[in-house]
């Protein structure tokens, strides 16, 4: 097969290939917005209505819900505070402190090195359910109860970043670049924040959103570490919202509350994911 | 979703006048708050899942200030609130853990009090770790006004009582005036209770309705704690799981009327069991309290049965019960005398009880009170057509017989529930393939079990 | 790697073990112990009904040979790779689909800031709430039934929660809606890294989508891909939360959707440390080997 051939049939065919991506595309958008639209549709409907089953319009009740959850006696806006500043907290140490450890095992060779990355491996394929009951029994112990250590200091060790950024490290960081720094003289630690941080920076974002909004949407452990009502997260208020008593019970507030408590993070992802979005973008248009 | 904790509305009337007979005579036992009376603790905690005590401790406990969402005071006493959503069995996991280290804990660090549901009530009544009503000094005279199943829930193995309500939640049978008027001819209590008066004739009438296109119930679930509340033995007994005849009743009449089409499968509060709160939803009847019917049956839309007034209430086939919460003392407490306090204030003291009805629209745990209001015409339900259904809901509370209540009912009703689906569904083949999968079920949560 | 004078290489070397500290550190203190005990206590009898304690009992491998025997760790198992299969294939294909279009400089999709930002969202929304609207689609009055029964697909409402490849199929769909966007952006993030001008190059030497996609894209992803391939691997073995909040625990009909987390899960309810830390033992065995599996598969080697 020769390159004048190869390069005809690409021509030919771009049209229908691109035809086929854009539908494609278009059917996985819808996929993917449709939920919120059917959240906010759901959040303007009072709880009556919403005993009717799906209905694909919007009714007239959202701030009736609002001025509900507002005016009811959770703590909503602690709430999405104490939500953000655990899951910031958590997104960052647990991406820089497993960038130090995979740039441990990626760069230096030590005696251990073998054994803690498949050590760390291996961590990973525990359950987490299986260690959450010692976790709490721990977590009485050490007198850390009704607090947001025991829920951001564990996000230090987090394997499952750990491995990626030892991946992404594997294609992208060269020695050379390292080695370089320290010709210039620079300490370990510098090399370090200075030189590899930055050029972590997509695989940092990547691990940022994903370990923000896993902490986001957490309800197990903060649901049994937090019992202050001012101490607690966004998804423990939903689910207290939720199990109300009859008398307040109200879906229409469940669903306002839900859609309240995404709206923070998709404004953060949109935010991070300039960082992935606009780097793969930039090659595109250079092609 | 449906262990919720329940309140109860009576209606929207104003109930205080009707009451005033019967309330206001009965001051606080112990005067003012009792923090004083002893070396009592100076930090009361309370362990509950939704803010529902809460509210009624703060709008109806003489002294009791609000610090925060979670901290108040009563005189010196710091009250101090921890609250676990029930998701997930959050509540009770998070109760177990501290109740367990009771012992080992610091007085202001102890459990004082806590709240639970009747389905797992003697998981916790059953063992030294809540306390007797009468130690905590509270006699059973004071009690005689109260209905007798809300004592039979919190009664323990060994006949001690050991937490009391505020509320009743007994239930009717709510039917669909318009189906009734067409297919049994007439719309009126005294007649319809004919067509539901037992399982057998139920199960007629139910061919009848789905000869004119409706379905009996919603859902076979919508039946199920009719039949249950009405065993005649423990699920458990020597250590051995038993089936209750009125239980296997219920998979035999769910069955016929699932193969017959005239219910479905659906799980309670999901949309396929709520559509026939609207006409074209074709569902006669459901069986629910007075919180059902006014807060959950979608009242407040036009074109709903209950918007138009279109249910009518019968007392069925069986009496039965849905929801409640009741108040436990903790064993240990450093608070006894403010625990006893609340308790006696809250579930007992007429005139509060006289308030909680009127604020809260609860159905209250008192027989004086509530038959008085029965016969009262303000109370006549709109949702039922103006149907006043109280004296009907106080005969179903004193025919409620819970002394066969035991400690694995949790577990087993559920786990029963579940596996009892496949084999309406047809996806157990035969009832004892659903039975085997029911208990390899419960011996995973109660081990030590056998069948 | 380089190797320069020894004494350079130590001295460098030992910051090897003080960039470990940090997670060697909180991993010891917030899970080792917990971990350990789990293991210890696979041996013992060891739960609680109500609040009673039962045990612990030293029992040998007695719970071990439980599960061994009463096979249902081979049926969940089953089910679990089933439903994590139905999800994960579409998942990957569709990932390194766009992957490869956003990459490709022939297309010069339009829009492109706008696709890549959507595919990531449903992973916001929580699975309980996801759950709840899943419920309200698929009841038997629900839109899906209305929609297929106007198109006289079907003449009756089908009951999506009653048949077995239906929840089946459900699990999964929700599951690659909620996660596909996670393995793509994971996939775009390992492209950046990729030199365009190699697709540049290729695009003048003639070279075929196709060819580009294969000779280029994946050999310069095969870090990230080992990485996806892995994670998802052991994210499925350790599938829970959709299926528990879709089956309310159940894993029905007739634990056809059960898996090895939910059964592990139910005997967490009575703190049944002893079985569900044999469990736990046979889950780590049985993710081990399969990651062990897949790395070397992937890698070609043996992990360094």
């Amino acid at each position: 097969m020769n390159a004048e051939y190869m390069k005809e049939e690409s021509g030919a065919n771009v049209h229908v290939r691109r035809a086929i991506a854009y539908t494609v595309l278009v059917v996985i958008s819808f996929l993917c917005l449709f939920w919120f639209y059917i959240l906010i549709i759901n959040a303007t409907r009072s709880k009556g209505e919403l005993t009717q089953g799906f209905i694909p319009f919007p009714s007239s009740h959202l701030l009736d819900n609002w001025k509900g959850l507002i005016s009811g006696t959770l703590p909503v806006w602690k709430g999405l505070r104490n939500s953000l500043g655990i899951a910031l907290c958590s997104a960052a140490l647990s991406t820089y402190f497993s960038a130090m450890t995979a740039y441990a095992i990626h760069v230096y060779d030590f005696k251990l090195k073998k054994f803690m990355f498949t050590f760390i491996l291996m961590i990973m394929m525990i359950p987490t359910q299986v260690t959450a009951l010692g976790f709490l029994q721990l977590i009485g112990k050490m007198k850390l109860d009704d607090s947001f250590i025991p829920l951001i200091i564990p996000s230090i060790a987090a394997p499952a970043v750990f491995f990626y950024m030892k991946q992404y490290m594997e294609s992208t960081l060269p020695m050379a670049l390292v080695e370089a720094a320290r010709i210039d003289g620079a300490g370990e630690f510098r090399t370090f924040n200075g030189i590899v941080i930055p050029l972590m920076k997509p695989a940092i974002a990547v691990q940022a959103i994903f370990t923000f909004v896993a902490s986001w949407n957490n309800y197990f452990t903060p649901a049994l570490v937090l019992h202050t009502d001012t101490k607690k997260t966004l998804p423990i208020l939903i689910a207290q919202l939720r199990s109300a008593d009859w008398l307040k019970f109200d879906m229409g507030q469940v669903y306002v509350m839900i859609a309240f408590s995404i709206f923070p993070v998709v404004v953060m992802y949109l935010i991070l994911s300039k960082y992935i979005v606009a780097g793969v973008a930039l090659g595109s248009v250079k092609g | 979703m449906k262990k919720k904790a329940l309140s109860l509305i009576l209606c929207s009337a104003v109930v205080a006048g009707s009451l005033a007979g019967c309330g206001g005579s009965s001051a606080p036992a112990a005067d003012g708050p009792v923090a004083d009376a002893g070396p009592e603790g100076k930090t009361l905690n309370i362990y509950c899942w939704n803010e529902e005590f809460k509210s009624r401790l703060t709008d109806h406990y003489p002294g009791y200030v609000v610090v925060d969402g979670t901290h108040g005071t009563i005189g010196d006493v710091n009250v101090v609130w921890n609250i676990t959503p029930s998701d997930d069995n959050a509540y009770q996991k998070n109760l177990d853990e501290n109740l367990l280290k009771q012992d080992g804990a610091a007085a202001d660090d102890r459990i004082d009090m806590f709240l639970v549901e009747a389905d797992y009530a003697l998981k916790y009544v059953d063992t030294p770790y809540t306390m007797s009503v009468a130690d905590l000094g509270i006699t059973e005279a004071e009690l005689a006004n109260q209905y007798q199943y809300t004592k039979d829930v919190m009664t323990d193995s060994s006949g001690v009582l050991k937490g009391l309500s505020w509320q009743g939640c007994p239930g009717v049978l709510i039917y669909n005036r318009e189906a009734a008027e067409a297919v049994l001819g007439s719309q009126e209590p005294a007649d319809v209770q004919e067509f539901v008066k037992d399982w057998a004739t139920w199960n007629d009438t139910a061919d009848k309705m789905k000869a004119a296109g409706y379905n009996m119930v919603a859902t076979v679930n919508d039946a199920y704690r009719v039949y249950s509340n009405n065993v005649s033995g423990k699920w458990v007994q020597d250590g051995k799981i038993v089936i209750d005849k009125n239980v296997e009743q219920w998979v035999k009449d769910s069955k016929a009327l699932v193969d017959k089409g005239e219910t479905t499968t659906a799980e309670l509060w999901s949309d396929d069991w709520s559509k026939g709160f609207y006409p074209d939803g074709k569902v006669f009847c459901y069986f629910g309290p007075a919180w059902l019917i006014n807060f959950s049956m979608a009242a407040d839309v036009e074109g709903s049965i209950a918007n138009q007034g279109g249910w009518g209430a019968v007392e069925g086939p069986q009496g039965f019960f849905w929801g409640g919460t009741w108040i436990c003392g903790a064993t240990g407490t450093d608070n006894p005398l403010l625990v006893a306090d609340i308790m006696r204030q809250l579930t007992t003291n007429e005139q509060i009880m006289a308030d909680i009805v009127k604020k809260d629209s609860d159905f209250v745990n008192n027989k004086a009170a509530m038959e008085a209001a029965a016969t009262k015409d303000e109370y006549a339900f709109a949702v039922l057509g103006g149907q006043n259904p109280l004296s009907m809901f106080c005969a179903g509370a004193g025919k409620i017989d819970l002394s066969n209540q035991s400690e694995y009912d949790q577990g087993c009703n559920e786990e029963f529930q579940h596996a009892m689906k496949n084999y309406f569904d047809g996806n157990a083949a035969t009832y004892e393939d659903a039975l085997a999968l029911f208990y390899q079920g419960v011996k995973e949560k109660y081990p030590e079990l056998s069948y | 790697m380089k190797k320069a004078k020894r004494s350079k290489i130590v001295s460098y070397n030992k910051w090897g073990y003080i960039f470990l500290i940090p997670f060697v550190v909180v991993y010891l203190v917030f899970q080792l112990i917990p971990l350990f005990s789990t293991i210890y206590n696979s041996f013992f009898e060891n739960y609680r009904s109500g609040l009673k304690q039962i045990g612990p009992n030293f029992v040998g491998f007695e719970n071990y040979r439980t599960i061994l025997t009463n096979g249902d760790l081979l049926t969940y198992t089953k089910n679990t790779l089933i439903m994590w299969g139905l999800g994960v294939v579409p998942q990957i294909i569709i990932s390194l689909l766009l992957g490869a279009w956003f990459t490709d400089p022939s297309l010069r999709l339009k829009f492109q800031r706008f696709f890549k930002t959507v595919i990531y969202l449903p992973n916001l929304i929580m699975a309980s709430a996801f759950s709840m609207l899943f419920f309200t689609l698929f009841a038997d009055s629900g839109p899906i039934n209305s929609i297929l029964m106007q198109m006289g697909i079907i003449s009756q409402p089908y009951t999506f929660m009653s048949h077995v490849w239906s929840v089946r199929f459900l699990v999964a769909f929700l599951n690659f809606i909620m996660w596909f966007g996670n393995t793509t952006i994971l996939l775009m993030a390992g492209m950046m890294g990729i030199d365009i001008s190699l697709f540049e190059a290729a695009q003048v030497d003639g070279a075929r989508a196709g060819q580009v996609f294969f000779r280029i894209t994946v050999p310069l992803l095969k870090p990230i891909l080992v990485y996806v391939f892995v994670t998802s691997l052991i994210g499925g073995l350790q599938m829970f939360d959709v299926p528990q909040i879709l089956t309310d625990g159940t894993g029905d009909p007739m634990r056809s959707s059960m898996t090895l987390i939910m059964y592990l899960n139910k005997h967490l309810y009575s703190k049944n440390f002893g079985m569900g830390g044999a469990l736990s033992v046979f889950l780590f065995i049985i993710t081990g080997i399969l990651s062990m599996i897949v790395y070397r598969f992937a890698t070609g080697k043996k992990e360094d």
